[in-house]
């Protein structure tokens, strides 16, 4: 009887091993050499063996802290990844709902605009992009009647248009998610709702969204982690971080200062902190879900 | 495992060979190893890379005649992965070649690595070393020690419109405060052109202002410094080349500007011709010398190059002293120019190029006149890589910061990154 109830509880532990080892090996080794690294003076010299690798301690994070771009570059990251999260998120759940109200061929022809924005590599996407907004030949600048004009050299413009594009590569996998989500909703409830008298707008936010929130939960996370970690599109884009670094996000800042100068460890600390903050960001995302009645 | 044993047994006999013999203070590369075998050469893969190797080719075939029973095994690396291919060199001596070319930028991370070998004997021997150009050797000598034979040079100088200049009245700069005026007369005139093409990220560009001033990377913040980098600067305006369209500019974009028309002028390499020749530009351009501060002074450029190293590991010192002086020599560097458009390093070599060549001779007069290169200095990397100077340039292009502003944040950066 013990004997059979001890192995009931260990069960568990055995299913789960597969999981464990995937994660660990994938997961967190490279988490622990990343943590690893950042704590030491690892430069190409130290990779070639040409100099023996140092503890540096906390020092990669302190020159990192104490950097006054590094604070900067955050900052326009937060806010850019902010206005994108919340650019994908009305797209998506827009064009979600448009999905449910048209008839079967413009929903078809829909999706399918949707599928090849979101099948196209992001660097295809992006230098596409660019040559439809070039400054002197782009069709748009010629369409709008401004040729010459440079949507790269303000800082806003120039953030606007990469939003856009990271917009234009990531609503689909939202309104896909979301539209499966609304398909799901019971149509009584809605019909219940309506013989109650409650409006499009009314059913939407509290009949449509309450049920939908753990779909919402996954696409908000989803969207802030890539949004944040957002490389090709601003790489591309903006040239490597724009007019005198003014489009620099953390993931350019990290490639610039740690990978391209071949500075490891300082590229390993940027790439904790950057972790950290992802983590801190979904907790209190998931955090704020529970604590408004949603087990997820 | 019998290759393994073999390149083992190889490598002990040339620890064997070369450490007890040598006189030198340090074991130098010139002594030992075997005088017969495989000789590993690498040397850069390029886009047209048939010419070059037909000269590879002549002189190896000139080689293996005046050593008997070897033989050349030349491989092409690709330029992009060269840093891999060093790296798994420098870290496994069996594998490793006896001759390399490299870039010369890239001397001061291999150095750091302690993967190439002195060559201050060799080329000391070499009867041909005493032409090679001082600049030349300095950008191949790392903290006091010669780790290459520079093979080739490159240079920018500046093209110019002949159609254009004639049409305005005007001629080519003679000084850089010339080549301003010329720069605003030309726009003036031609609104749809851009005087002189510049860019916020081509430091090549920018760098012989600064240096014709008497300025320099190491001290951007100096007033020499300032004075360039203001005159670089004030180019990047609507009276010549708007900030709208150049305040983003790399190098590679003014030539697309110069060759296809829109610009009259430009500061272009050797290396540049054929894109040149190959637009609307060609046949209506000719080149003189980057002026500097006053007339018939040229203004400091940056000597761009490959340089021929040994590898420390090399398992064949002697022979590969042989074939790098060979390949190095001036018969192969005009061989080189004759196949590639390399500018040659050696004088006699470079007299013989513009003897053949007119176009070369603004740049072997640059060139003659003192170049100047990077700090050789590992941070350098990182200075590049963090884009330091174009950041520098283009905040003060787009308004954001003051030349003094710019100059001292850049200063800070840079001192940092160079190894005190």
């Amino acid at each position: 009887m013990s004997r059979a109830r001890r192995a009931s509880t260990r069960a568990p532990l055995w299913l789960l091993l597969p999981a464990a080892v995937v994660l660990g090996g994938l997961f967190l080794y490279p988490m622990y050499q990343l943590g690893l690294l950042s704590v030491l003076d690892f430069t190409q010299a130290q990779v070639s063996g040409g100099q023996p690798t140092r503890f540096v301690g906390a020092e990669n994070y302190t020159r990192l802290l104490g950097d006054s771009r590094f604070w900067e570059v955050l900052l326009s990251t937060v806010l850019f990844a902010a206005a994108c999260v919340l650019a994908t998120l009305a797209v998506g759940a827009g064009l979600a709902v448009l999905l449910t109200r048209v008839s079967r061929i413009p929903r078809l022809l829909l999706s399918l605009a949707a599928m090849a924005a979101w099948a196209v590599p992001a660097v295809s996407g992006s230098t596409t992009w660019m040559f439809l907004f070039d400054t002197d030949l782009g069709f748009v600048n010629q369409l709008l009647g401004i040729e010459g004009f440079n949507w790269m050299y303000d800082r806003y413009t120039a953030f606007g248009l990469v939003g856009a594009v990271v917009v234009w590569a990531s609503f689909p996998f939202v309104m896909v998610t979301l539209y499966a989500g609304i398909e799901a909703v019971p149509k009584s409830v809605l019909e219940a709702a309506a013989l109650d008298g409650a409006g499009a707008w009314r059913s939407f936010w509290q009949i449509m969204v309450p049920i939908l929130r753990p779909v919402l939960a996954i696409v908000v996370i989803q969207s802030v982690i890539w949004d944040f970690k957002v490389f090709t599109q601003i790489y591309i884009m903006t040239r490597g971080g724009g007019l005198a670094g003014q489009n620099l996000t953390l993931n350019v800042y990290a490639y610039q200062q740690a990978f391209a100068s071949s500075e490891y460890g300082r590229g390993a600390a940027i790439g904790v902190v950057m972790t950290l903050i992802l983590l801190a960001v979904t907790l209190v995302y998931l955090r704020a879900l529970r604590r408004s009645g949603e087990q997820l | 495992m019998r290759l393994r044993l073999a390149a083992a047994a190889a490598l002990a006999l040339t620890i064997t060979a070369c450490a007890p013999s040598t006189s030198a203070p340090a074991p130098g590369a010139t002594d030992g190893g075997p005088r017969t075998g495989a000789l590993k050469v690498w040397l850069f893969d390029e886009p047209n890379r048939a010419p070059k190797e037909a000269v590879v080719k002549e002189a190896v075939t000139e080689f293996t005649a005046a050593h008997p029973d070897t033989t050349v095994d030349v491989q092409y690396i690709a330029v992009d992965t060269r840093s891999e291919r060093f790296k798994g060199a420098f870290n496994d001596p069996a594998s490793a070649p006896d001759v390399v070319e490299y870039g010369n930028t890239d001397l001061p991370e291999y150095a750091t690595a302690g993967g190439l070998a002195d060559l201050g004997a060799v080329v000391g021997n070499w009867p041909e070393g005493a032409d090679l150009a001082a600049d030349a050797k300095a950008s191949a000598t790392y903290r006091g020690t010669l780790l290459g034979v520079p093979w080739y040079l490159g240079v920018r100088a500046l093209y110019y419109r002949t159609d254009v200049l004639a049409e305005l009245g005007l001629k080519p700069p003679a000084t850089l405060a010339e080549l301003t005026s010329t720069a605003r007369a030309v726009r003036a005139a031609k609104p749809d052109m851009f005087g002189v093409a510049v860019g916020g990220k081509y430091t090549f560009g920018a760098l012989p202002f600064v240096w014709a001033n008497g300025g320099d990377i190491t001290s951007i913040d100096s007033a020499p410094s300032r004075a360039g980098l203001t005159a670089y600067t004030a180019l990047i305006a609507e009276d010549n080349c708007p900030p709208q369209n150049c305040a983003d500019l790399t190098g590679g974009k003014t030539v697309e500007l110069f060759a296809s028309g829109k610009a009259a002028m430009g500061i272009l390499g050797n290396f540049n011709r054929a894109a040149v020749d190959a637009g609307a530009a060609k046949g209506r351009y000719a080149v003189v010398p980057l002026p500097g501060l006053t007339a018939g002074s040229i203004a400091p450029a940056f000597a761009g190059g490959n340089n021929l190293g040994i590898m420390k590991n090399a398992q064949r010192p002697a022979l590969a002293a042989d074939f790098l002086t060979l390949l190095a020599s001036r018969k192969y560097q005009a061989r080189m120019y004759d196949a590639m458009g390399n500018l040659p390093t050696l004088k006699p070599a470079s007299a013989e190029v513009v003897a053949k060549d007119p176009f070369v001779k603004p740049f072997v007069d640059t060139i003659g006149a003192g170049t100047r290169f990077v700090p050789l200095d590992p941070g350098w990397g990182k200075i590049d890589a963090s884009a330091v100077l174009p950041t520098m340039i283009e905040k003060v292009a787009t308004g954001k910061a003051t030349v003094d502003e710019a100059t001292t944040e850049a200063a800070k950066l840079i001192d940092e990154a160079l190894t005190p």
